[in-house]
């Protein structure tokens, strides 16, 4: 690795979330059956701050899920190491709800694959639409984002890792490179 | 053809020799020992042997194996027990009567000997069963297996669970003085205990054999020996108990011998862990106090042989399920390296090791074997003492590849062994 | 991070507590999944499990098959009267068979001791022992010890008592070695020819008197006393038993009154364990089987890929 390099800090997390909020209060018009589910783990604080900013704007609680993908990655076949299984913890009925999906990097677009097949196992939503705070391009599959905090691209043999206070004490998202593995 | 070996270090505990000499055989018979022994130079009727550096004994005798024929060829034959016989030092081997069918009548016994003659390396001892069918039940007719050519009786294998019987044996042996060869396990005790009852079988969960299934049949068995005063031989000691009863039946002047196996005093009950079947044997292996207790029976002069208590079988019956494994070692091309390293630790001297391997049980059975004397048979091994290798079960000559010693380094090893009118160069083998 | 990084699971013995600590939350995870009404993940979609029974077992048999099955993998059933083994194959020859098949997991259940050992060396498919002889039952311990943890938070300084036929039992031993390495204060309660005859050495309590092995106790385990060990050698007679080491509902009292009461099953009602206290709510022995299901999940999940995959 060579020096990492901070591309977002904490006020500039907070605005990308706060703009997020808006667009999804603006494009479902309102909260009413709308649920945020944070993908394990980036996911989870970032649709509980998603959460608050909105009841922040609109003075209305919006429910939160945690969902854990591992069981449904698409590389379990060639991994070494099996991925580690987090909670599922979706404790209302997502059944006819539009069910946002919010995870912190937005890449390959195969966690949001495994993520939509978690979900359908689950229940029957009647919209799902994804909330993303870094997208930073590679795609994979034609899975596209609704609301993403920034667009930064990338290159292949770089890393991008999202720091929240919740984990490390502090927020930023920084670029990793990954040398050797080109 | 005489074979003249030439500057050797000369050991025969019967004439208490233990120094640099020469030996000289013609045919199957030893001529003379001696120092510097003179022949006619370029004699081509004459094989000089330059034995310098090597140790000239007797050929072993074991007086425990098992040849497995008739009936279990497939394991072992007489024809290739006594090849892995000679190739481990041995000139004289006594077969035990747990064959197919059992050799409990004289037509076996005389079978054994007719194959052991024709097709031999070295010489073969039948040891007749006590009882019929080796079934505990009924005595065998030891006379008439005497008369044939048995030497000594044993139901080896199983023990007589019924003392009155195991009693008439030790009586009724008394008309030709050959001993009775206990196989001391108290088999209602033992059950179906495949190892050694202890922490480490717990461990495993394997079922255990207590070592007082051996002890105590040890000791029902001296006590019979009291009562009858019959010759008493315990084979395959295994217990530092058993020992302790040995010890104190010859100092009560109980007329009983005894005798261990190599992988008695050189491993314990850990080498079956991970399920190793090749550490499964009957007795089975015990722990580090017992391998002390057995060297220091063997030092003070309680056990008086090293047998191998050879057991080959067929490398089907140990790739298996531990309980299914069969019990037993291939021991003969190991047995005398292994003893060897008693030498080294102090335990004995060459003499007393030379001694427990020829002369000693080739006594307790009255063969004429086991002696450099002038005019015996010229039963001859040489050993080098220095000589390193690795153990390959895959070179066995014996069928039974089965040894919880494979790749293990073993130092010292028969070189060459004269017998039957025979030269073996084992290290032409070799290569 | 988050295998169990070994290829098998051949017992507890060995295993240490961070690996079991990854087993009981992996397990909490598939738990949620069984509690959906869809309770089938794609996890291990395309694998192959086998279901080598070679004693009979519908319990731990049925709970491995809905354990394998919940993991999306093709899952063959192979017990014995329907196989060659009672042919005379040998073991080894199975072995070589099933891997013809191409087999990723072979779940074991064997009456000899070592078994699963045996085939885990000449197999390169993930071995699970689903109980070898009087050896282990590793599964059986990971899920009492879920279901423990269930209960009490965690097994660190529970005291918990194991009573019946230790000597014999695989899941007494599994759980000796899982319950000890977890912290908790195990003791046994048996009748001397039940009891091992050296795991003093181990420095474990043991009782012959239960009313003194149960006081204070927060967990009792009950053992399954085998029909063939009623009599005879070891007991003069089931009724004996009964009297002395069954578990009733007076006897229950004298443990701890949050204590819970477990049992592997099949129970013999009336024998080791009277009605009442089977039927109590004390009792968390139909919670056990659930819970089986989830733990042997977690383990078949955690032991990863059984061999390199030609790229």
């Amino acid at each position: 690795m060579t020096d990492p390099k901070i591309l977002l800090d904490k006020s500039d997390m907070e605005r990308a979330i706060s703009r997020i909020a808006h667009e999804i209060i603006e494009n479902n018009k309102g909260v009413v059956d709308v649920c945020l589910i944070g993908i394990q783990r980036g996911g989870v604080h970032m649709a509980r701050r998603l959460s608050d900013r909105i009841d922040l704007i609109e003075g209305q609680k919006v429910q939160v899920g945690t969902l854990d993908i591992a069981m449904y990655r698409d590389d379990l076949d060639i991994r070494d190491e099996q991925p580690r299984i987090r909670r599922t913890d979706v404790p209302f009925d997502i059944n006819g709800k539009v069910v946002i999906l919010v995870d912190d990097v937005f890449f390959t677009g195969r966690s949001i694959r495994a993520a939509m097949d978690a979900l359908m196992d689950i229940g029957r939503p009647a919209v799902i639409q994804l909330a993303v705070l870094i997208d930073r391009g590679h795609r994979e599959l034609p899975i596209r984002a609704d609301y993403a905090g920034k667009n930064i691209p990338t290159s292949k043999n770089e890393t991008i890792e999202v720091v929240f206070k919740e984990d490390a004490g502090k927020d930023e998202v920084i670029l990793k490179r990954s040398e050797g593995e080109e | 053809m005489k074979v003249l070996i030439r500057n050797g270090h000369i050991v025969d505990p019967s004439q208490g020799l233990d120094s640099k000499g020469d030996l000289l055989v013609e045919g199957r018979t030893i001529l003379k020992t001696g120092k510097n022994i003179k022949v006619k130079a370029n004699d081509p009727e004459i094989r000089i042997v330059d034995a310098s550096g090597l140790y000239v004994m007797p050929g072993l005798v074991d007086m425990h194996v098992h040849l497995r024929e008739p009936g279990f060829e497939y394991k072992e034959t007489i024809r290739t027990g006594t090849l892995a016989a000679v190739r481990g030092g041995f000139t004289s081997v006594c077969c035990m009567p747990n064959t197919k069918p059992v050799n409990d009548n004289e037509t076996v016994t005389e079978f054994i000997l007719r194959k052991a003659f024709a097709e031999g390396s070295c010489y073969v001892y039948p040891i007749g069963a006590i009882t019929k069918g080796q079934e505990g039940a009924e005595l065998a007719e030891m006379g008439m297996m005497f008369d044939a050519g048995c030497i000594a009786f044993s139901d080896d294998g199983r023990p007589v669970m019924n003392s009155m019987i195991m009693r008439r044996a030790l009586e009724y042996t008394k008309v030709f003085g050959t001993p009775v060869i206990s196989h001391a396990e108290d088999s209602s005790l033992s059950a179906d205990g495949v190892m050694n009852e202890g922490r480490l079988s717990n461990l495993l969960g394997l079922k255990g054999i207590p070592r007082e299934a051996e002890i105590i049949m040890i000791k029902r068995d001296i006590d019979l020996a009291g009562l009858t005063g019959g010759r008493l031989h315990i084979a395959h000691i295994s217990t530092e108990e058993g020992v302790e009863a040995v010890r104190r039946a010859k100092s009560d002047g109980i007329n009983v011998t005894a005798e261990t196996c190599p992988h008695y005093f050189t491993t314990t009950e850990e080498l079956a862990m991970g399920y190793n079947t090749f550490a499964k044997v009957n007795p089975p292996l015990r722990t580090d106090r017992d391998v002390e207790a057995i060297k220091r029976g063997l030092s003070d002069g309680t056990i008086d042989v090293i047998a191998t208590d050879h057991a080959p079988h067929h490398q089907d019956e140990k790739l298996c399920e531990f309980d299914k494994a069969a019990p037993g070692i291939s021991g003969l091309e190991t047995a005398l390296s292994m003893s060897l390293g008693l030498v080294v630790q102090g335990v004995l001297d060459m003499n007393g090791l030379v001694s427990k391997m020829s002369l000693s049980p080739a006594s307790i059975l009255g063969l004429n074997k086991g002696t450099l004397s002038e005019g015996s048979d010229a039963d001859v091994v040489i050993v080098d003492r220095e000589a390193e290798f690795e153990v390959d079960c895959d070179r066995f000559l014996s069928k039974g590849k089965n040894t919880p010693f494979n790749g293990m380094i073993l130092k010292g090893r028969p070189v060459m062994t004269l017998c039957k009118g025979k030269v073996h160069d084992l290290m032409v083998d070799e290569r | 991070m988050s295998s169990l990084g070994q290829k098998d699971l051949l017992g507890i013995r060995g295993m240490t507590r961070e690996q079991i600590s990854l087993v009981l939350e992996t397990a909490s995870g598939f738990k949620d999944v069984l509690k959906r009404d869809i309770k089938k993940v794609p996890a291990l979609r395309g694998r192959t499990v086998f279901n080598l029974f070679f004693e009979p077992s519908t319990r731990t048999r049925t709970s491995f098959e809905l354990a394998a099955k919940r993991l999306s993998t093709d899952v063959v059933n192979f017990s014995v009267p329907t196989s060659s083994v009672v042919k005379g194959e040998s073991l080894l020859d199975t072995i070589a068979t099933i891997e013809s098949y191409g087999v990723d997991y072979i779940i074991i259940r064997h009456a000899s001791s070592g078994v699963p050992h045996f085939i885990a060396q000449h197999s390169d498919a993930s071995v699970l022992n689903a109980g070898d002889g009087i050896n282990e039952h590793p599964t059986q311990a990971l899920l009492d010890a879920f279901t423990i943890m269930e209960h009490k938070t965690q097994i660190e300084g529970l005291k918990i008592a194991i009573v019946g036929d230790i000597l014999h039992s695989r899941v007494a031993k599994s759980n000796i070695y899982c319950l000890r390495e977890l912290g908790a204060e195990v003791r046994l309660i048996a009748p001397p020819t039940f009891v091992p005859s050296h795991i003093n050495e181990e420095g474990i309590d043991i009782h012959y008197d239960m009313d003194e092995g149960l006081k204070g106790a927060d967990v009792i385990m009950m053992l399954r006393i085998q029909r063939e060990r009623q009599g005879g050698g070891f007991l003069p007679s089931s009724d004996e038993y009964s009297r002395f080491w069954g578990l009733t509902r007076e006897r229950l009292n004298m443990a701890d009154p949050e204590a819970i009461v477990m049992h592997p099953g099949p129970m013999n009602r009336g024998i080791e364990i009277a009605s009442e206290v089977a039927d109590d709510e004390r009792s968390v022995i139909l919670e056990q089987v659930t819970n089986g299901v989830a733990v042997r999940m977690a383990v078949i999940y955690l032991l990863g890929r059984s061999k390199e995959k030609e790229q």
